[in-house]
């Protein structure tokens, strides 16, 4: 008797000797899991290559951060701390749940490294582990189904909504944890009863509670308990750990894949096809993501990863406007897609198209890679690479909204989406008033600057835009840069071309425009224009170093070259609204703030969101000509926002922003209550200027009309 | 179902200023950006539908000088089976009537069961279309917005009649029609798309070839000759609304319904 009772494998029940029904169970558990498994990797065989094995020393920074740190969660305080209190307690146990279960078929198994002391400490810490997951899992159940967030609802279109599914998983770890600490309540209860020494000290933890209770229960009584609290915990274990990669608990065998494997750089796309070169993307059959098969393996990871906490499509800007478009879906869609052409038995996929299938091409379109939802994500899911891929595959097919088409074909034979005359591109340097104070060279092969200031379309083009590459240009004469334009040479950044997924016609634009700035000779590049920052910062090669204007501006307010004269209406309130292209995608979150913190009596404040929670005012480049669906305008929402902080002057450092928040504030009613004004046209207006006129460089070269390329 | 869709090369609107040259007989070219006429994009969309469903093949064909070529890679590109490049010196100066004759003649040469045009070209009369159908005794029907194939040789058709109202006929085979946009949403065509297609052979065909007679064509035959191009004066200016919101909103439903915008 005293053998039985010490351990639960030696326990014989009806026929089978405990020994021989926990090897059994364990030999299921583990073989149906590997098996499940091997059906869940199938696709990811078959999937597009995506090579994501170097650099490992910052892929184990990733996961120190991301997983082990658990970084981005406490960006939701409440399921953020929640959940660092669960996954800690499950790295824990995660040791425990195995010597438990090795116990079953070997009793005096120990966990090497856990014997004396330090086994003692162990048991501590994973009595208080268990508990304390239990009761965030008690805690979890009733916020999921008393207090339900609005981010975990799941609207009509999407289906049914997930809350029986997830209380189902968390009552089966609260039954594990219950499970666990039943079987360790009884062996100490046992032990007890048996006059032996009790190690259980931790006070208050559920074994020590549930020892309590059973400690007047008798022996046959404690040795039946024993036996069943063993064979539950080692049936809900290999059913949890079977059940999982149906459903979004997958997360918990593959989140540490999928940090690990995160896409290392910021602010880059993918290439249409990872291992071909633009020279050979010719001869690439088909571009983009057609069928669920052409995305990366590592994109099939993201499906499975995703937890389906909501995070992304509560930031998502579409999402908020009503756009057909919420990331959390584009994930979870594609997970069912794989479940259900991916099956357990028999054969596997079929290869149907996913436009018109599970996604629209408005969901698609709706998507303005803003990177809200990447920046929210704590398991580090990608979406831009993947809304872009899906384009590219609409873009192959020629499924491209008619709005899109003109601007397209403009881009195609103008090198601008206004189908505007290259010639014209420099007009905006030869306004008479600003002429006079400030010459722009055009930069050539016989005509060189050290630096560049590269324009962009929009800069060039749009009447109230050319105001900004005006005070850009002024600030650069200012700081007494050499500086000098593309002009007629200078073709669209193509940055939304590329993010709209036309990677041809981008990749023509690009290379006309790296033949410009290489034979123009400047050693740097200067933009006002994020979209163009991001361009030519991560998707040129062999270009001059890039800066946009609000880093010039902050290094030379820092070195005194620029100093501002007090602010004239003391009584505005700024506030400063990150473009997401600098911001969120290139981590310029400080220079502009350094900026107007440096302009004397300039009142400050932050609206709600900000910084790598900016809110996008609706998109840049050809977003602003796509028709988008949605109830309500991006660029409506955010100012309101900056009326809600009380501010009545925006500042921003992008032109599209400028065209959205400007359009906003009309929209919104807002007109006498809020301006917008850019960065660099405060800067201009707000800069002490000596007395004297800004060197005249060289006699205007302005109106050159040099034709590149046609 | 054989289709052939008559297209043309023209200066796009969107993507030129247009200002008349110095002599005031045409409009100055040197700058311009070509694409296919809008319509005509349509038209070859609208074929591809059709065959897609009936299957058959689409036939371009444009008549012009060797530039053209870029509009028939592009039309190839979205999905035709074939391009042709009408072209001759003997062609230049030709009128509608004229252009009509040549595609007749090129008509002649094959077996078409339809024949679609562009509702008119951005730089031309909307004439082409019928001229054509009556030099080949086809029927012919205009500013059609939608197809369907009917058995026994019939399309059903619908046209758009004043007001945006629609006509439905149906209409013998093999006939010409000419389309109206927005009868479909064409695809997209990329550089990618054309450079694909940038190795087909594009026939060509000239007066040898289609057995015209020179003098049939081009500037002696053409009885339509373009004597001056004017920019008309600005007229009067819009009309301003002036109130407020509301009585602007007023104003603008009563003038919109008295237009005839409104039901």
């Amino acid at each position: 008797m005293m053998e039985v009772v010490q351990f639960a494998a030696p326990i014989t029940s009806w026929l089978v000797p405990g020994r021989t029904l926990f090897l059994v169970i364990h030999i299921l558990g583990i073989t149906s899991f590997g098996y499940i498994v091997a059906r869940r990797l199938l696709p990811l065989v078959r999937a597009a290559r995506d090579p994501r094995f170097d650099r490992p020393l910052a892929r184990l920074r990733n996961v120190l951060q991301f997983w082990l740190g658990q970084w981005k969660h406490p960006r939701y305080k409440v399921a953020g701390i929640l959940h660092i209190f669960i996954f800690a307690g499950f790295i824990l146990l995660a040791m425990r749940a195995f010597t438990v279960l090795l116990v079953g078929v070997h009793e005096n198994f120990v966990m090497p490294g856990l014997s004396g002391s330090a086994g003692q400490i162990y048991q501590v810490a994973t009595d208080y582990a268990a508990t304390v997951v239990l009761l965030c899992m008690i805690f979890a159940i009733v916020r999921r189904l008393v207090f339900r967030p609005a981010r975990y609802a799941v609207p009509a279109r999407y289906g049914k909504a997930h809350t029986a599914d997830a209380v189902f998983l968390l009552a089966l770890i609260a039954m594990l944890m219950v499970a666990d600490s039943l079987f360790e309540a009884t062996k100490a209860a046992l032990q007890a009863q048996q006059g032996q020494t009790v190690e259980l000290a931790t006070v208050l933890s559920l074994p020590w509670i549930l020892k309590g209770a059973l400690a007047s229960t008798s022996l046959p009584m404690l040795g039946r308990i024993y036996y069943s609290a063993y064979l539950s915990h080692e049936v809900v274990f290999y059913f949890l750990l079977c059940y999982r990669p149906f459903g979004i608990q997958f997360h918990v065998e593959t989140s540490l894949f999928n940090i690990y494997f995160a896409k290392l750089d910021q602010g880059t796309l993918k290439p249409v096809r990872w291992g071909v070169s633009d020279g050979h993307l010719d001869q690439v059959k088909s571009f983009g993501v057609k069928k669920f098969e052409d995305f990366t393996w590592k994109h099939m990871l993201d499906f499975y990863s995703c937890a389906d906490c909501g995070r992304c499509s509560d930031n998502c800007p579409a999402n908020a406007v009503g756009r057909p478009l919420s990331p959390r879906f584009i994930t979870i869609k594609a997970r069912d897609y794989a479940f259900q052409h991916y099956p357990m038995f028999g054969h596997a996929g079929n290869g149907q198209p996913l436009i018109g299938g599970i996604y629209s091409a408005d969901e698609i379109w709706s998507c303005t890679t803003c990177g809200a939802c990447e920046a929210e994500c704590p398991l580090l899911v990608e979406y831009i690479d993947k809304i872009v891929d899906l384009r590219r595959g609409m873009v192959d097919d020629g499924n491209v909204p008619q709005s899109l088409q003109k601007p397209l074909q403009a881009l195609e034979s103008r090198g601008n989406p206004y189908g505007k005359m290259e010639k014209k591109r420099a007009d905006w340097a030869s306004a008479i008033d600003f002429k006079q104070r400030c010459s722009v060279k055009t930069l050539d092969k016989k005509n060189g600057a050290d630096t560049l200031y590269f324009v962009d379309s929009i800069t060039s083009y749009d009447d109230r835009m050319q105001s900004i590459g005006r005070a850009a240009a002024k600030i650069l004469g200012h700081v007494g840069e050499n500086f000098g334009i593309l002009g007629a040479a200078e073709r669209d950044s193509g940055h939304e071309v590329r993010r709209f997924g036309e990677e041809t016609l981008f990749m023509a634009l690009r290379d006309h425009n790296v033949e410009a700035i290489k034979a123009c000779g400047a050693k740097r590049i200067v933009t006002a224009d994020p979209h163009a920052y991001n361009a030519l910062k991560h998707d040129y090669k062999d270009v001059p170093p890039v800066e946009h204007i609000s880093q010039v501006i902050a290094k030379a307010v820092k070195s005194g070259k620029i100093k501002f004269k007090p602010i004239e209406k003391s009584n505005n309130v700024y506030t400063y609204h990150d473009p997401c292209y600098l911001g969120r995608h290139n981590q310029v979150y400080d220079d502009p703030r350094a900026v107007l913190d440096a302009i004397p009596g300039l009142k400050r404040v932050e609206m709600s969101r900000s910084r790598d929670r900016s809110f996008c005012c609706g998109g840049g480049g050809l977003m602003l000509f796509y028709e988008p669906k949605e109830e309500q305008r991006m660029g409506v929402k955010r100012v309101q926002m900056a009326a809600e902080a009380s501010a009545n002057v925006i500042v921003t450092a992008c032109p599209f922003c400028m065209v959205n928040i400007e359009d906003a504030i009309k929209v919104a009613g807002l007109e006498g209550k809020l301006t917008a004004i850019d960065l660099a046209e405060l800067t201009d207006q707000q800069m002490v200027r000596e007395d004297r006129v800004v060197k005249a460089v060289e006699p205007a070269v302005v109106q050159q009309e040099l034709v590149l390329g046609r | 179902m054989e289709i052939l869709v008559c297209a043309r090369r023209v200066p796009d609107t969107s993507e030129n200023e247009i200002a008349l040259n110095s002599a005031g007989n045409d409009i100055e070219r040197d700058e311009l950006v070509y694409s296919i006429n809008e319509p005509d994009n349509y038209a070859v969309e609208e074929a591809l539908q059709i065959v897609a469903r009936v299957r058959g093949q689409v036939t371009v064909v444009t008549v012009g000088g060797e530039d053209n070529e870029e509009i028939l890679r592009r039309e190839m590109a979205m999905g035709a089976n074939q391009a042709v490049l009408i072209t001759d010196d003997a062609f230049a100066g030709s009128d509608g009537r004229g252009i009509a004759t040549i595609l007749k003649a090129f008509v002649q040469k094959g077996k078409y069961d339809l024949i679609l045009t562009g509702v008119q070209a951005e730089d031309g009369a909307a004439q082409v279309g019928a001229m054509l159908a009556a030099m080949l005794d086809y029927p012919f029907a205009s500013l059609v917005n939608s197809i369907e194939v009917l058995e026994g040789g019939k399309l059903k058709i619908s046209r758009e009649i004043e007001g945006g109202n629609k006509e439905i006929s149906e209409i013998d085979l093999p006939c010409v029609l000419s389309i109206q946009t927005g009868i479909n949403e064409p695809r997209y065509v990329g550089m990618r798309g054309i450079r694909a297609v940038a190795s087909v052979p594009i026939p060509t065909y000239g007066t040898a070839e289609l057995g015209l007679e020179s003098g049939a064509v081009g500037a002696t035959a053409a009885k339509v000759r373009r004597v001056d191009y004017f920019v008309p004066a600005f007229g009067k200016g819009a009309e301003m609304l002036e109130g407020s919101r509301e009585e602007n909103i007023e104003k603008l439903l009563e003038l919109l319904a008295a237009k005839g915008g409104l039901k």
